[in-house]
């Protein structure tokens, strides 16, 4: 058998085929990785995208006296008795009205053609009116929002075959909204409503946001930021700089190392446990909220600010003890001012753990309904004590309606968060580049 | 707690008065030449700043503990013995200060206080955590059988009362899940982990980490609405429905698919960092020898970091134990034994979920089995935590 040096036998032709078999699968390995991720951020991307636009139909409403202001005498406590109830009338006719002045024709009853209209709406009309009673007998250009089918239409959720199968809206009534927009009265807009607007009734996801969501979320950070980071720095120092090696330290170490792995689940169940059922907290409030994230967050931190403080070299510290400084002067004038840019930067990465996490928070009772503003302080409550809800919380509990366009609300909330993320780490990512030294 | 505010400011106010009255006592008692004091004037206002605030805030901390354990709101006395303890320590700091008095020293202590204070928090979670549950979990033995919680093979809660309350549906579920979620997260980030740190030249490694690494700073409530809306669907029309295996979009494979890309990042860092603590002197030989890359990979490099490894993938485990939103949203409700990976089932932290949200009713077993259900998932993660990091840090010795 001849053999060349120059040609490769079966035998190294197999291990080389073994060699590039092996590198594409690490290759492929990252791909898939890779495109996981993309996957899912398209995924949120192009659910949620829409959320940030919504219809809205403009219309002119005459504000008839002997509906809105039955005694005639523009008190604002006295047209307060009328409900939005005895508002809807006026939409519907406006709405018949605008049908009728654009030149179309329906077979729709006015009652379906008002259902076009949120059921938003009304209070909407109603809070204009009653923050300024001049309008009374005027008409007054609206821009209402339009009801959820209506806004899925044009989004392209709702298609003339599902509304023909849906009881909330019919084929007709699609059709007359596309006349309507093709005429300027229906037009979608940016939805700023979306940030501020508090949750709305699974009737109406129209009108939900996520304004008591982010306030909720901004609470807690505070409570976090302010407990934690003292809390976390404080043990970090005592542990990396003055405590003694002995047996109680090694259990105070394992600890934090096993605490920052418990699941977060079981930092709920303490929270419902010790701040709720024990300390009598109030439930579903920020407070909780935020001292059951605080103890999650505080194994981060802690390992963030003693790798930190680690890595102050011991020739500061021995400069400064040589002046005359006592060890905690040392501490606390160098080596804490030098490991600041490592300490915040695991803060801030802390942080945006906490405002992505939801189970902990389920357990607590955030997940009720609120409309209601919290207020940061009151009497009653204490601070940060009024029932509130959460970003991550709000995705959830839409997640759990049934009506589709909640679904692009969750996605649209999602898309939120991660703004927020992003932010926060490329805040820390910033300041670890700018700020951080290498001795 | 309400009545204690009052003396508690009126100490904090106390304590900035003091510092300022320090400052200038000192100054007096040097009588204008500050040389002759041991401590600078800013120590002995620290000082009597601290020994005004710190035992008032730790006798109010303690108070309100108490007062919480005995039932009754914290009386006159309490308030007079916050007042006392801070004008106690006004008084003693501000008459301690002399020339020759060490402040700084005293400061100091009173700061060491505080940080041995704070550095037992953690230890104060830990222990919160295990008597909050087995407080309840105690409670729950009382009312249900304990034969029945951990034997039974049906989980069928009942509000009017007799319930089956069995945990081995639902740990089956959890295990189920997670089986999946690490057979396909493993060898995921492991390739991943030796293709970085083998091949990849910088210019990769500096896109594809920070990608792969991206996975693990997503919140999981964003997987679990992924798995609600895409995954579950998709498997369901592409997979479970031609296949006659189910028509639920909620199953084990939807969690366990969309929790093994959450855990890539995991394994794959850890494993990472383990596989570049192998000493390249162990590869050279091994390249030396005529070996190829592939095999010393596989024969040389594999085996050394082989510990670390495992250790990284029972930490991934215990993540995917623990792991909440995902399966709330991908796995379902039902609790069944089977063994059909698109069928819905479900896991310990889903029902822990569903068992405390709502009305729930702190005396009936159908609500205590969550805090039982609670500490045996703390239990099997910390086991699998202390077995895992000692691994690791075992690894680490070895070729340090």
């Amino acid at each position: 058998m001849k053999t060349s040096l120059l040609a490769t036998d079966a035998r190294t032709k197999k291990r080389n085929a073994a060699e590039a078999r092996f590198k594409a699968y690490g290759l492929s390995a990252i791909v898939a990785a890779m495109l996981a991720l993309a996957i899912l951020l398209t995924s949120v991307l192009t659910n949620g995208l829409s959320s940030f636009q919504q219809t809205f139909i403009t219309l002119p409403i005459e504000l008839l006296e002997e509906r809105v202001d039955k005694k005639g005498n523009r008190d604002p406590a006295e047209m307060a008795k009328t409900t939005t109830i005895g508002y809807a009338p006026l939409l519907r006719g406006a709405m018949a009205a605008e049908v009728e002045r654009q030149g179309l024709t329906t077979e729709l009853s006015d009652k379906d053609l008002g259902d076009m209209i949120s059921k938003e709406a009304a209070a909407t009309v109603r809070n204009r009116v009653l923050a300024n009673p001049d309008l009374v007998g005027q008409t007054v250009t609206f821009d209402l929002l339009a009801a959820g089918r209506i806004d899925g239409y044009f989004k392209g959720r709702v298609t003339l075959e599902t509304a023909a199968l849906d009881g909330n809206t019919s084929p007709e009534a699609l059709i007359i909204a596309q006349a309507l927009a093709d005429a300027g009265v229906i037009e979608t807009k940016f939805n700023w409503n979306f940030f501020i607007a508090p949750d709305a009734s699974v009737q109406r996801p129209e009108a939900a946001g996520l304004g008591v969501a982010i306030l909720g979320s901004l609470y807690m950070m505070l409570v976090v930021l302010f407990l934690a980071l003292p809390i976390g720095v404080a043990s970090s120092i005592y542990l990396e700089e003055f405590a003694p090696k002995n047996r109680i330290t090694d259990i105070i170490e394992v600890n934090i190392s096993n605490l920052a792995a418990v699941p977060s689940i079981v930092y709920g169940i303490l929270g419902l446990a010790i701040f709720i059922n024990f300390m009598e907290f109030n439930q579903s409030s920020p407070l909780v909220g935020g001292l059951v994230l605080t103890l999650m967050t505080l194994p981060t931190i802690i390992i963030s600010t003693r790798a930190a403080l680690k890595s102050v070299p011991p020739s500061i510290r021995d400069a400064a003890l040589g002046v005359g400084a006592s060890k905690m002067q040392s501490v606390f004038h160098h080596v804490l001012p030098l490991a600041a840019p490592g300490i915040l930067t695991g803060t801030i990465i802390g942080l945006a753990q906490a405002l992505g996490e939801t189970a902990p928070l389920l357990l607590i009772g955030m997940v009720a309904f609120v409309r209601e503003y919290p207020a940061a302080y009151t009497p009653e409550a204490g601070l940060f004590g009024e029932a509130s809800t959460a970003l991550p919380v709000q995705v959830f509990n839409w997640t759990q309606r049934s009506d589709p366009a909640f679904v692009e609300r969750a996605s649209g909330a999602i898309i939120t968060l991660l703004v927020f993320l992003l932010i926060m780490n490329a805040v820390a990512i910033y300041l670890r580049r700018r700020f951080e030294r290498r001795w | 707690m309400q009545s204690l505010t009052t003396p508690l400011l009126f100490v904090l106010a106390l304590a900035v008065v003091g510092y300022f009255l320090a400052k200038s006592r000192a100054l007096q008692v040097a009588g204008g030449d500050i040389r002759t004091l041991v401590s600078l004037p800013r120590q002995h206002a620290l000082n009597t700043m601290l020994a005004t605030a710190v035992p008032a805030l730790g006798a109010v901390l303690l108070f309100a503990l108490y007062s919480r354990i005995v039932g009754t709101a914290p009386g006159w006395f309490f308030s007079l013995v916050v007042l006392g303890l801070g004008i106690t320590g006004f008084a003693l700091s501000l008459i301690g200060i002399k020339t020759h008095t060490r402040a700084r020293t005293h400061a100091e202590r009173w700061i060491m206080g505080l940080l041995i204070f704070s550095s037992t928090v953690a230890i104060m979670t830990t222990v919160g955590i295990v008597f909050s549950m087995l407080f309840e979990t105690f409670n729950f033995f009382g009312q249900y059988d304990w034969r029945d919680f951990f034997f039974s093979l049906t989980w069928s809660p009942n509000f009017r009362g007799d319930s089956d309350l069995g945990i081995i549906p639902l740990l089956w579920g959890t295990l189920y899940v997670s089986l999946i979620a690490l057979l396909f997260a493993v060898p995921v980030g492991l390739f991943a982990a030796i293709y970085l740190s083998e091949y990849a030249g910088p210019r990769l490694r500096a896109i594809a980490k920070p990608a792969i690494e991206v996975l693990a700073g997503i919140p999981t409530i964003v997987y679990g609405l992924f798995a609600l809306i895409t995954v579950g669907p998709l498997l369901r029309d592409v997979f479970a429905e031609p296949m006659g295996l189910g028509q639920s979009a909620s199953s084990v494979m939807t969690a366990g698919l969309v929790m093994g890309i959450m855990l890539i990042p995991f394994v794959s860092s850890l494993s990472d960092d383990i596989i570049n603590a192998v000493p390249q002197a162990m590869r050279d030989g091994s390249l030396g020898l005529g070996a190829t890359h592939s095999e010393t990979i596989r024969q040389v490099v594999i085996p050394a970091a082989l510990p670390g490894i495992v250790g990284a993938i029972l930490l991934a485990a215990s993540r995917a134990i623990g792991e909440t939103m995902i399966v709330v949203l991908g796995a379902g409700a039902a609790a069944r034994l089977s063994l059909n990976p698109f069928e819905a089932m479900t896991t310990v932290t889903v029902k822990i979920v569903s068992q405390l949200t709502g009305d729930t009713d702190f005396a009936s077993p159908e609500t205590l089995v969550a805090f039982a259900l609670g500490l045996t998932l703390f239990v099997i993660t910390l086991g699998l935590n202390v077995f895992a990091l000692y691994i690791v840090r075992k690894y680490r010795e070895q070729y340090e």
